[in-house]
C-alpha cells in the first residue's frame, strides 16, 4: 500500500514509522523547517518539507498516482479537512482519515463528508463516560456513514426493564438490543431474554434516540 | 440587504466600510477586539469578537438571516472550509470567499464555491504593467564604452 501521511509531529511520525514498519510505502510532509530538520535524520527521501494543502506539494509527494491512504495529522482542523477534500475530491484518493483537534469542528468535517476522523478529546471523553457509571449510557461505537451508534447499558435494580423479556419492552423505533452481558458472559439479545439487574446491554439506534431508550430501559 | 464579514483586517474592514456605505446591514467578525478599530471611530454596523470556525460566532453575527457573506480572514484553509459551512450548513447563496493561493482558488471554483485570488490578480496586473511600460531600446554594451 502507498500512503501519504500530512504532519510530522508526534501521531504523524509515529503512523509513519508503524506503516514503514509493516512494509508499507509511506510519505510524510512536514512544514516546519527545524522539525523537518529531524525527521529527515530518520526517514530520509521518505520525508519531504512543505505546505501539504498545498496542490504542488502534494504532487511532488506523489498524490497523483493515487495514494491507496491520506492521513491529515496536522494540528490545524482546517488543514487537516482541506487536505482530505482535496485527496478526495481532485485527485481521487480513496480513503481518507483526518485527525480532529477541536472536538467543536467534528460538524465541519461531518458536513463536508470527511470521515472517518479521530478526535482525542472525544475518545477521553468516551473512556470517561465508560468509567463514570453516573452517565448511563455509555457511547461505543458511532457508525457515521450508517447514521447507527452502539451504546451499552448498565441495568439496575430499579429499572424498569429488570425483569422483564426483551420482547414485552415497548423499545424506540429505530433501536435494538443486541447483547447481555451476565456474569461475564454475553448472549444475543432474542425476544424471549429477560434482562435482569447488572445486566450489561448492547443496543444499537440511530442517533437521537438515547434519551428514549434510556427512559425505557433505565428511568425509574 | 444582509452582509456578514469574516475577517476584519485590511481587506474585510476595507469591504466592511464601503459596503456600509453603500446601504447594507453589515456585520464584521475578528478574532481581535482591536480589529474594531479599523472601522473608524463612526461605525454603527455590527462587530462580534470570536472565530469564524465557530458556528455559534455565526450565528451570534446572524448568519441565519443573512444574504451575503465575504470569509477574509489570513488564512486559505480556513476561509474555505468557513465558506463552505456558510454555503452548504446555512444555505447562503452569495458567498464570496478570499483564497490567496492561486491553484486552491481555481480548483474549489470548480467545485462551486465562488473564490477571488488577490495573487492571480496581482500576478495579471504587475505582468500587464510591465508590458504597457514603454522602455526605450538601449544600445548594446560596447557601444556604450
Amino acid at each position: 500500500m502507498y500512503a501519504l501521511v500530512a504532519g510530522g509531529g508526534k501521531a504523524g511520525s509515529n503512523v509513519a514509522r508503524s506503516l514503514t514498519g509493516m512494509g508499507h510505502e509511506v510519505t510524510l510532509i512536514e512544514q516546519r523547517p527545524y522539525r523537518f530538520a529531524q525527521l529527515e535524520s530518520e526517514f530520509e527521501h521518505q520525508v519531504q518539507q512543505g505546505d501539504a494543502t498545498e496542490l504542488f506539494v502534494l504532487e511532488r509527494a506523489g498524490i497523483g498516482r493515487p495514494p491507496d491512504l491520506v492521513v491529515a495529522l496536522t494540528g490545524d482542523d482546517e488543514d487537516n479537512l482541506i487536505i482530505c477534500q482535496i485527496a478526495k475530491e481532485r485527485y481521487g484518493v480513496p480513503k481518507t482519515i483526518a485527525r480532529v483537534n477541536d472536538p467543536r469542528n467534528q460538524a465541519h468535517f461531518d458536513l463536508l463528508g470527511i470521515s472517518p476522523t479521530i478526535c482525542a478529546t472525544t475518545s477521553i471523553m468516551a473512556l470517561i463516560e465508560h468509567e463514570v457509571p453516573e452517565h448511563q449510557l455509555v457511547h461505543l461505537l458511532e457508525l457515521r456513514k450508517e447514521n447507527l451508534e452502539i451504546v451499552e447499558v448498565q441495568i439496575g435494580k430499579d429499572s424498569p426493564s429488570a425483569g422483564k423479556k426483551v420482547e414485552r419492552l415497548s423499545l424506540p423505533e429505530g433501536s435494538r438490543l443486541i447483547s447481555v452481558m451476565r456474569n461475564g458472559k454475553a448472549e444475543i439479545a432474542v425476544g424471549a431474554t429477560e434482562l435482569q439487574p447488572g445486566d450489561q446491554v448492547l443496543a444499537i439506534l440511530e442517533p437521537g434516540k438515547e434519551d428514549e431508550l434510556r427512559r425505557v430501559l433505565l428511568k425509574r | 440587504m444582509k452582509v456578514i464579514i469574516v475577517g476584519c483586517g485590511r481587506v474585510g474592514s476595507s469591504i466592511a466600510l464601503q459596503l456600509d456605505g453603500e446601504g447594507w446591514n453589515v456585520v464584521a467578525i475578528d478574532e481581535k477586539e482591536e480589529a474594531l478599530s479599523r472601522l473608524g471611530s463612526h461605525w454603527n454596523g455590527g462587530f462580534i469578537v470570536g472565530h469564524g470556525m465557530d458556528v455559534d460566532v455565526l450565528r451570534a453575527a446572524g448568519i441565519e438571516e443573512a444574504d451575503a457573506v465575504v470569509v477574509a480572514t489570513n488564512g486559505d484553509n480556513t476561509n474555505l472550509v468557513i465558506g463552505q459551512v456558510a454555503q452548504k450548513r446555512f444555505d447562503i447563496q452569495c458567498v464570496v470567499v478570499r483564497v490567496l493561493d492561486p491553484a486552491r482558488a481555481d480548483f474549489y471554483q470548480s467545485l462551486g464555491l465562488r473564490t477571488v485570488s488577490p495573487t492571480k490578480t496581482a500576478i495579471q496586473v504587475l505582468t500587464d504593467a510591465v508590458r504597457a511600460c514603454e522602455v526605450p531600446t538601449r544600445e548594446p554594451a560596447e557601444a556604450r564604452t
